[in-house]
């Protein structure tokens, strides 16, 4: 008898029909459960913001919020801008330029970080990537870092002028968000 | 521990009542005259006295959320209120977050009382690994309890914690997002994660509650171990744990007790972090994070690391290692006593801990990273180097040829030879 194998008879398939039907409806019953964490939809929609960029004079920042993220806006001098298009990517931690609008895989040069013609104006999601603390080097006293870009206080991370970063555990550039230019002065995020 | 309760029903309702639920025989068989090792020391009051932790900061949660708003325009403002206006809300606000503290510093020396008198050893695995997991939970509660306030530390301690997660985009891209925006139900730390804290701070308490219960039966089937390591042999071994132990436990509260009041009553703040008394600022982050100083040495370690996943991966490893020790430590002697030199790097572990703790305050630059990592080193080579090693190739010193030879004048341990009760696995 225990020798022999037994063929699967109507009872083994009912069993083990019954006990998938119950697996599938356990995982249908957690899902509503998990899926309630989520962000809703209120959260998603793509609320954008319009920010008027005229008051900010060349080597001024301002800070904006988007998504309930800090927002850094900065209007670069050319030395600024200078310093960070000499930039290798190649010598860079984060070969990737890290903007919501290219690829991801575009080269982490200044020119793929702003608009044409606009590279004075550097638009960041103003978020360490190593643990979320919001930089230093917005406001005017602020420490700069190594780099003159933006220092993070918390875990020591420097960015260049460029928002990417150069020294410490953050390991990515600050994002660039998607926005753009719907008049001279005013852009769009989001 | 095989013993029957001498438990006798006095009156005929107590008789009519143990025949149909005899709790009451349980709990005198299992509280009253359970037998205790002999020689326990004033370090095994701290079972005791984590209960006593345990059910003050549930009674003082529940009252706290009374009067506790968990929204993130209220939270700030609800928590200034109960400790200025709400009667006795300084009193029961002050008691449950210095409570909290309290509660660290006793299961910490209960740790390292376990690891030193080698309380994880067969037949205790259950009960250690029940331990962990107990303290697991607790770092989960008092984390989620420290955001409650919804102070700049609060907030801070949220982001930076939660986005640990997010290093997990380094292993499959976007994984690491897609967990931290659940965690946060939004793109960034929000009330809607302040209101799920607040309700898992309520149930976790609860669910520890029920691994404590675990915990303390696992320690009943095994037996207490005490300083000698030996298991109790004879009936002069041990003694009843009523009066006995729980006398001793109560001195142990008391004065625990001391303590705790001279905190709650003279300095509430001490321990605490001068940044939590500004409300939550999601522009604005603190020149400066520090976790609470319970959670400093893990603090440490993930900062030694120079790569953000390797540091998370650490990190949750220095709590992982702890549930394998009872596999690592190889020796058959129990009790670090009769150790001669796994006592020295039993205090090695400590103080690379205390080391740990005061690194993890200070910036992670310099001389505070390299000493970092050398104790993180020492920390993991502790448990998974010299725990094995040290136990094929130490000579045990000459255990007592039992429990109350060793603390009965006469009969005082008189060495005989080698090791007269080893571990029997």
């Amino acid at each position: 008898m225990a020798s022999e194998v037994e063929e699967p008879n109507r009872r083994d398939f009912l069993v083990i029909a019954g006990n998938a039907f119950a697996a599938v409806g356990a995982a249908i019953t957690l899902w509503p459960f998990i899926s309630q964490m989520n962000p809703d939809a209120g959260a998603q929609a793509l609320a954008s913001v319009e920010i008027d960029l005229s008051p900010v004079k060349e080597g001024q920042a301002i800070t904006a919020m988007w998504r309930g993220k800090p927002i850094f806006i900065r209007n670069r001098t050319p030395e600024e801008i200078k310093t960070a298009e000499a930039m290798n990517p190649a010598d860079l931690p984060d070969h990737s330029a890290r903007n919501d609008m290219l690829p991801e895989t575009t080269p982490a040069l200044d020119a793929n970080r702003v608009k044409k013609g606009k590279e004075n104006w550097l638009i960041l999601i103003g978020i360490c990537t190593h643990l979320g603390c919001i930089p230093k080097g917005q406001a005017m006293g602020d420490s700069k870092g190594d780099f003159g870009g933006w220092f993070c206080p918390c875990h020591g991370s420097h960015y260049d002028t460029s928002g990417r970063i150069r020294k410490g555990p953050a390991p990515r550039n600050l994002e660039v968000p998607p926005y753009e230019f719907v008049s001279d002065n005013k852009i769009k995020i989001g | 521990m095989e013993h029957t309760s001498s438990y006798e029903p006095k009156s005929a309702f107590g008789k009519w009542w143990d025949d149909r639920l005899p709790v009451a025989r349980l709990m005198h068989g299992q509280f009253v005259d359970f037998p205790t090792p002999r020689n326990l020391n004033y370090l095994w009051t701290f079972g005791g006295i984590l209960t006593f932790c345990l059910v003050a900061q549930i009674v003082t949660g529940i009252v706290l959320a009374m009067h506790y708003q968990p929204s993130a325009h209220e939270a700030f403002n609800s928590v200034e209120a109960i400790r200025r206006d709400v009667n006795f809300g300084w009193l029961l606000r002050n008691f449950h977050a210095v409570g909290a503290s309290m509660f660290f510093i006793a299961v910490y020396i209960h740790i390292f009382r376990g690891l030193y008198y080698g309380s994880y050893k067969a037949p205790r695995e259950v009960l250690w690994i029940l331990g962990v997991l107990i303290f697991l939970v607790m770092m989960a509660t008092a984390f989620m309890g420290y955001a409650l306030p919804w102070g700049q530390m609060s907030f801070w301690g949220v982001t930076v914690i939660t986005n640990l997660f997010s290093s997990l985009n380094e292993i499959i891209p976007g994984v690491g997002t897609a967990i931290v925006e659940w965690l946060w139900g939004g793109y960034s730390v929000s009330g809607t994660t302040l209101n799920r804290f607040f309700a898992l701070h309520y149930l976790l308490p609860f669910v520890l509650f029920g691994i404590v219960v675990l915990h303390i039966w696992a320690l009943h089937v095994a037996g207490q171990n005490n300083p000698t390591g030996l298991d109790i042999k004879t009936k002069s071994d041990a003694v009843p744990m009523f009066p006995y132990a729980v006398a001793k436990d109560a001195v142990g509260l008391f004065a625990f007790l001391i303590l705790f009041g001279w905190f709650v009553f003279y300095v509430p703040d001490y321990l605490g972090h001068a940044d939590n008394y500004i409300e939550a600022n999601p522009l604005v982050t603190p020149p400066h994070i520090v976790p609470e100083w319970y959670f400093l040495p893990f603090y440490a370690i993930l900062r030694a690391i120079p790569s953000k996943l390797g540091g998370v991966i650490a990190m949750f490893s220095a709590i992982a290692v702890l549930l394998f020790v009872p596999w690592l430590d190889t020796s058959r002697v129990r009790s670090a006593k009769y150790r001669p030199l796994y006592k020295w790097f039993f205090w090695l572990l400590v103080i690379s801990a205390v080391a740990l703790g005061y690194l993890g305050a200070k910036p992670a630059e310099g001389a505070y990273v390299t000493w970092s990592r050398i104790f993180t080193a020492y920390y993991f080579a502790h448990f998974l180097i010299v725990m094995p090693i040290l136990g094929l190739i130490e000579t045990p010193t000459a255990l007592p040829k039992s429990i109350s030879a060793s603390v009965l004048p006469g009969g005082s341990g008189t060495p005989q030879g080698a090791a007269a009760a080893p571990e029997t696995r």
